[in-house]
């Protein structure tokens, strides 16, 4: 069960994604995501929509890959468009029963929200976790950060740190489970009583699982240094990455993106999204 | 061939402050040269002090007193930093548990690992981790991602991680304690191809006595002390001496024993290799008939 938690799935291919630089990728997705939440009207939410699901084709991520990353979505999809056609002040009544008031405005307000929020997910899975694997991530993030070094920030151990922290991930997923079979075992019961006992049930879970990772630290920090590691001080790479022309045009045709949505909010007829769960 | 390492007079304590008596230490007066070029099995039960002598070898320990001499360099007492990373950088080190010594998530990154540290050009370290895969076979796994490989394949990921630096020597401590027959053959494959096709120094720790056979010296260590050394057939042939320091007897010697003993057939004893174990057995057999 603890298996099918997938944390920044990667999928290998070539792409146009694929290739672009780790670096740019990560300010590519922040651009994304800004144009995601300047969306105003429908227009501008149809144009996004559109965007993403061209980038997922330009990724040659297949759909059904993307629509199954979007199970866990289901339940705050519902929440929030419960919350919208239910509780938004619109205009135009089109059933009003006792408390209830339902308005075509906030049909369309719920309706746009689940719009920004699968956008947002199809748009950073596809730009970012789905394209780009988790090392070349960390690289990303290592280069963008490289200016905080004047501050006497240690980039390079931050993103040692990230890079070990998601290659132990199945690991220590794989140790969870040996403990809770383990446990299960000795007659631990951690289906059944309250939210409170099952709860405690973990206990003897986390417990082992803390002293496994500090073993698993210790020995791999002793594997390090056999293998010469002494922090990112004269260290190369294998592969050096340096950010081409063609991954400032992929940046660029997300910077339009965002500047479309600016001018289809301005121009472009239509209801506008408002307030209640204004995410 | 000269000593590649040599050890003199070697004490060691995790806890030299508070353990007064050296009796109590876990190394106590090793002195041991390792040729450059062999092939030498450490054999010893837990806690024998075999995997701390392995430490001592690449400085992951530092000697308590005496002295460790890697490839001329002599150490006698807490060595500055560069002296350790290039002790390191000749002496590589396999540990015993797969999962505990990859450190990214890509095979080939992995790999670079090594020689990432020691400051290679990129393009140098691209072709070292290409031929250090290929050495142990793994290179169609080069994109895969380290947690979906089997325990010998993570190990032979391990080696060439070792490989990728250029040592001369490469310790194994434990290597295969962790991995099934299969995984366990693969890895022992490669051990022996690097030593007889690269030429390289190999120390393997274990306590699988078969490992053991194929060595060019076998030394068997017993509470922090040398307690035997010498050829395989040597040192498996005394029985009772491997007995007294934990250990088993090979299989074929012990069957040996036993049909002397027991059956009173009169057979050459100190027999460790298995063919020519059954080669005897089958002409005592053909001579019995007759």
């Amino acid at each position: 069960m603890l298996r099918d938690i997938t944390l920044g799935q990667y999928f290998p291919g070539d792409s146009v994604i694929h290739r672009m630089d780790p670096a740019v990728k990560i300010l590519a997705s922040v651009v994304y995501m800004v144009a995601v939440f300047l969306c105003r009207n429908i227009w501008s939410f149809a144009f996004i929509l559109a965007a993403s699901v061209f980038s997922t084709a330009v990724s040659k991520i297949p759909f059904r890959a993307v629509l199954k990353s979007m199970k866990p979505l289901v339940i705050i999809l519902l929440i929030t468009t419960f919350i919208n056609v239910f509780f938004y002040e619109g205009e135009t009544v089109l059933v009003s029963w006792h408390f209830i008031h339902i308005t075509l405005e906030g049909i369309l307000n719920a309706l746009l929200i689940a719009v920004r929020i699968i956008c947002l997910l199809i748009g950073t899975s596809v730009i970012l976790t789905y394209t780009t694997s988790p090392i070349d991530i960390t690289d990303g993030i290592e280069r963008l950060l490289k200016p905080l070094a004047m501050l006497g920030v240690d980039v390079h151990i931050f993103a040692m740190m990230m890079a070990i922290a998601l290659r132990f991930i199945p690991t220590l997923i794989e140790e969870t489970d040996r403990i809770i079979s383990a446990q299960k075992a000795r007659g631990a019961d951690f289906d059944s009583g309250n939210l409170v006992s099952r709860a405690k049930a973990l206990i003897p879970v986390l417990i082992p699982l803390f002293a496994a990772a500090l073993r698993h630290a210790l020995d791999l920090a002793t594997a390090m240094e056999c293998r010469c590691y002494h922090g990112g001080e004269g260290r190369t790479k294998m592969n050096e990455r340096k950010p081409k022309a063609g991954d400032f045009v992929l940046l660029g045709a997300f910077v339009i993106i965002g500047a479309c949505v600016i001018i289809i909010n301005k121009y472009a007829p239509g209801f506008n999204t408002g307030s209640v769960t204004g995410a | 061939m000269a000593d590649f390492i040599t050890l003199k007079d070697l004490w060691f304590s995790y806890d030299p402050e508070n353990v007064k008596d050296r009796e109590n230490y876990i190394l106590k007066g090793i002195s041991l040269g390792i040729e450059e070029g062999s092939f030498v099995c450490v054999l010893g039960h837990n806690g024998s002090g075999k995997s701390t002598l392995a430490k001592i070898m690449n400085l992951v320990c530092t000697p308590t007193s005496g002295s460790v001499t890697v490839d001329g360099r002599t150490i006698t007492e807490e060595p500055d930093e560069d002296t350790v990373f290039e002790i390191r950088g000749k002496v590589g080190m396999v540990f015993q548990n797969p999962d505990n010594q990859l450190v990214t998530t890509i095979v080939e990154d992995d790999v670079a690992f090594g020689p990432e540290n020691l400051g290679v050009p990129s393009e140098e370290i691209r072709k070292r981790v290409d031929a250090a895969l290929a050495t142990v076979g793994m290179t169609e796994y080069a994109k895969h991602s380290t947690s979906m490989l089997s325990g010998g394949q993570k190990q032979r990921v391990a080696i060439a991680g070792v490989l990728a630096m250029q040592p001369r020597c490469i310790i194994f401590d434990e290597s295969t304690a962790m991995l099934d027959p299969q995984g366990r053959r693969a890895v022992m494959d490669t051990i022996e191809k690097l030593h007889s096709e690269k030429g390289m120094t190999i120390i393997h720790i274990t306590h699988n006595m078969d490992e053991a056979v194929n060595a060019d010296r076998v030394i068997v260590v017993n509470d922090g002390r040398i307690f035997l050394d010498g050829t395989p057939s040597e040192v498996f042939s005394q029985e009772k001496k491997l007995r007294e320091a934990g250990l088993g007897v090979l299989q074929v010697t012990e069957l040996f024993g036993m049909l002397t003993r027991e059956l009173g057939m009169k057979l050459p004893g100190g027999i460790t290799d298995n063919r020519k174990g059954a080669e005897i057995l089958s002409s005592a057999l053909k001579n019995g008939k007759n």
